[in-house]
């Protein structure tokens, strides 16, 4: 027995997606100063989250893979984080 | 939420010899396949530290820079990704119902779009040139900082040279594949490859929904 | 005392019939196997030439230090040896060393699999390793490279006159063989485990293989992305650490560090999983403290993500963030630690056979302590200031890589040997050459940690005279350190042909390796698979009194 997805559910996450993509659009057209990065970015991370949910049907699978998933989502925070205190620490060097 | 069963009739299912039955071969390649794709979101963090780190030491001349990119373009091209994804998804439930026409098709609509977008960044590229806006091939910046303006460049060919790469490999996948499904290779519940396929395709959509803001939305516009 | 030998003739002294080795012979037989075994002997013979190569550029380097002045060869040319050698050490030896020879061999047997979750892909890994030496050694044959085996920018990408792309093309195709095979290990350690056999019936062995697999695959992908964008700047001539875009250097240093330090930890790691395997069979006591070993694995494998600052105190990093490396590199000693902490408390008290694998593993446990200390030393910032780019440090590795992990190497192979081919190697013979080893490494390194503490720079070949002594003493000592590695590669050989035949188990181990014939059918376990059902390493010193397995 092979589960498949009821199309309703591919249809609406198009949709879902192609609206985010709207949003993006539009705000980038407003001066929101810092906030637009992190607008930009909380958008991108929501529809990653739901193309990973629906189209690659994380929804539903093992913790396994989603453990899998995030891990080198993780990682890559790492990289950034501990290289970024260093470069945002070198102009507390007097 | 509303999901419909299918009987797919397990035995014909090919089991490979170091396997037990089908499920422990599909859940492996799966998990496989999310191993692999980790491994590219660490690929292409490299880049993304590179980014990371110079848009904070440079952010007004990055936002300046930005603003330079062909946005109706990128926009563009996302949601060709987007809908690429959406018949990719079809794709695979497809397979799943051994649907074979419709099975072919998909596959061969999600690389047709994946290459309406090539075509679009070969138009975008070409712009960019004609804009003076590559490094190292007449490169020019009116502005200040014309040093960091080429890094921003840099960047932004290294990460979409990078993205488009992969969805050239995707698009060489989808064709082999279609042709496949067309000799019933993904009949009669064989269709875990498509699925495997469909993942990596996904994968490479979700890139570009973080590379189009990052890159051509850095500062308002 | 009856010894494990006469166990043995008296009970199974034959060969099996058929086996993985003779079930189809020839060049393509072997050259298309999907056979995780045959993959792990296709790497082992692999691993060996470039061993060979790097070995004979450590000679000509050791020779060179003989006297103080730069005699025997020019600065460029000793540039390249010391990039040859640690290129083709790291990369072409140590990280493949035990996972793709004795991982690949040994993991599906221990958890009861017929294969690795794809073998096909297997065999792809063996095939990208080849590629990628060929690439690398094309680029030492044609001048080689001296930028180091880091290849630090903007050296690397501006100034250097050498081979830089090709060899960093070799070392990239060898990462995504990395990469599968550590992908490949942990869908098969995942989902092919026998039935029974939770994740805490495992042999440590597994769990240091699993932690490794993880750093291989997300460490590895970063190394790669590094050399790609190294060499684009080297042939674009601008890039992302170029000072003329507003660039930095030390961009690169973070990124290729944020691999090159957890790769230290994929050399080590099996290296550990061997020797807990090894001090259980050979003191017949279950582990001390199985779980903390385990877990200790995992966490050195996360831990060693944090800390790859420790490589650029003196970069002009910042100095705050060199404070936090420096705290996180200090927890990172502390999970090693546990595990010497236990391999000890499982001697306590056990029944010791100085087996020559054994004598392997104790030498493991001793020197990889004094390298881990040091390196704590290396971690305290102070101290680092002094001793960064001296032979402290080159002594401080070695005596991780060669006492520890080559060690552990060695171990391993004499260990499963009789598994891998049905025969004994010459116990003497063995136990010479252990002793040779442990005699020479520690008179090769042990002098270049005064040398470092006394100043001297590495990757130097002039030094001034005071430092000659030293320096004497270490080339004397690589030389018998050399007999001693070339000894087992003579009687493994003359084994083949003349070793005692071996038997399923000569070492009366446990761990499902053990319950196949020696050498292994092609698919491991004759007729079903295995079923477990109690916890690994169920040794008793009291049953196996009249044991002594160290006179076969």
């Amino acid at each position: 027995m092979e589960k498949v997805v009821d199309p309703k559910i591919y249809f609406r996450t198009a949709i879902v997606l192609l609206v985010l993509l709207a949003a993006t659009w539009m705000i980038a057209y407003i001066d929101l100063g810092p906030f637009n990065l992190i607008a930009a970015l909380a958008i991108a991370i929501t529809k990653a989250i739901v193309i990973a949910l629906f189209f690659m049907h994380m929804q539903g699978s093992s913790r396994l893979l989603h453990l899998a998933a995030v891990a080198g989502v993780m990682w890559l925070l790492i990289l950034i984080s501990l290289t970024l205190s260093d470069y945002f620490t070198r102009s507390w060097v007097q | 939420m509303p999901i419909l069963t299918w009987p797919v009739s397990e035995e014909s299912a090919l089991v490979h010899e170091q396997f037990d039955d089908i499920g422990q071969q599909r859940e492996a390649a799966k998990l496989g396949m999310w191993i692999f794709l980790a491994t590219e979101v660490l690929f292409f963090g490299g880049l993304f530290l590179s980014y990371t780190v110079y848009r904070f030491a440079y952010g007004h001349v990055f936002v300046e820079a930005s603003r330079k990119l062909d946005v109706v373009i990128g926009g563009a091209n996302t949601a060709v990704l987007l809908i690429s994804s959406l018949l990719m998804a079809f794709a695979v439930r497809a397979s799943k119902l051994d649907q074979r026409r419709m099975l072919t098709g998909l596959l061969l609509g999600t690389a047709l779009l994946g290459c309406v977008f090539m075509s679009l960044k070969g138009v975008e590229y070409h712009k960019d040139y004609v804009d003076h806006l590559v490094p190292r091939m007449g490169f020019k910046w009116e502005g200040a900082d014309p040093g960091n303006a080429e890094l921003f460049y840099w960047i932004y060919f290294a990460m979409t040279g990078l993205h488009a790469i992969h969805v050239t490999v995707g698009i060489g996948i989808l064709l082999v594949l279609a042709l496949l499904a067309w000799r019933k290779t993904f009949s009669n519940g064989n269709h875990n490859t498509v699925e495997i396929a469909g993942l990596y395709w996904h994968f490479v959509d979700i890139v570009w929904c973080f590379l189009f803001p990052l890159l051509y939305l850095v500062g308002h516009r | 005392m009856k010894t494990a030998t006469e166990i043995d003739i008296q009970t199974e002294g034959e060969m099996p019939r058929e086996h993985y080795l003779n079930v189809k012979t020839g060049v393509k037989a072997w050259l298309l196997t999907t056979d995780h075994k045959r993959i792990g002997i296709l790497y082992l013979w692999t691993i060996l030439v470039f061993f060979l190569i790097a070995s004979v550029a450590a000679a000509m380097m050791r020779i060179e230090l003989l006297t103080p002045q730069g005699d025997f060869v020019t600065n460029e040319t000793y540039n390249k040896l010391f990039t040859i050698h640690g290129v083709l050490m790291v990369w072409f030896f140590l990280i493949p060393s035990i996972p793709a020879v004795l991982g690949n061999f040994v993991i599906p047997m221990m958890i009861g699999a017929r294969d690795v979750a794809f073998p096909k892909l297997n065999l792809l890994s063996w095939y990208i390793f080849v590629a990628g030496g060929a690439l690398t050694l094309w680029a030492i044959i044609h001048g080689g490279v001296d930028t180091g085996w880091t290849f630090y920018t903007p050296y690397s990408t501006t100034y250097a006159n050498s081979h830089v792309i090709t060899m960093a093309a070799g070392v990239f195709v060898a990462g995504f063989s990395s990469i599968i095979t550590g992908l490949n290990f942990m869908t098969t350690i995942h989902k092919m485990r026998a039935p029974g056999l939770t994740w805490f019936r495992l042999p440590l062995f597994i769990w240091s293989m699993y932690a490794t697999s993880v750093i291989l695959v997300l460490a590895t992908p970063v190394l790669a992305i590094t050399l790609a964008v190294m060499c684009v700047e080297r042939i674009w001539g601008v890039g992302i650490f170029d000072p003329k875009l507003g660039g930095d250097p030390i961009l690169f240093q973070h990124m290729f560090w944020f691999y090159s330090h957890p790769a230290v930890y994929i050399m080590i790691l099996p290296g550990m999983g061997v020797v807990s395997e090894l001090i259980t069979c050979f003191s017949r006591k279950r582990i001390f403290g199985y779980g903390f070993v385990a877990a200790a694995s995992m966490a050195i494998a996360v831990l060693g993500f944090l800390v790859w600052g420790h490589h650029m105190f003196v970069s002009s990093q910042s100095v705050y963030a060199g404070m936090v490396f420096s705290i996180l590199s200090f927890l990172v000693a502390i999970p090693s630690a546990i595990k010497v902490f236990n391999w000890t408390a499982t001697l306590h008290k056990g029944s010791i056979h100085f087996t020559t694998p054994m004598l392997y593993a104790l030498g493991f446990i001793g020197l990889f302590t004094i390298g881990g200390m040091t390196g704590l030393f290396l971690a305290t910032l102070a101290v680092d200031v002094h001793v960064h780019d001296s032979y402290f440090v080159i002594a401080h590795f070695h005596y991780i890589m060669v006492g520890g992990m080559v060690m552990a190497f060695m171990g391993g192979l004499h260990y499963w040997w009789p598994k891998i081919t049905g025969r004994l190697y010459p116990e003497f013979a063995g136990k010479l050459a252990a002793m040779i080893t442990f005699a020479g490494f520690n008179l090769t390194f042990f002098p270049q940690f005064i040398l470092g503490y006394l100043g001297m720079p590495r990757r130097y070949h002039a030094y001034p005279p005071e430092f000659q002594m030293f320096n004497v003493l270490s080339t004397a000592g690589a030389s018998i350190l050399g007999i001693g590695y070339l000894l087992p590669l003579i009687y493994f050989l003359w084994s083949l042909k003349c070793g005692r035949v071996a038997g399923p188990n000569p070492w009366r181990a446990t761990g499902l390796e053990w319950q196949t014939p020696s050498p292994p059918p092609k698919h491991n376990f004759e007729e079903k698979t295995p079923v477990v059902t109690e916890k690994p390493y169920s040794y008793s010193a009291e049953e196996d009194a009249d044991l002594n397995l160290a006179s076969i």
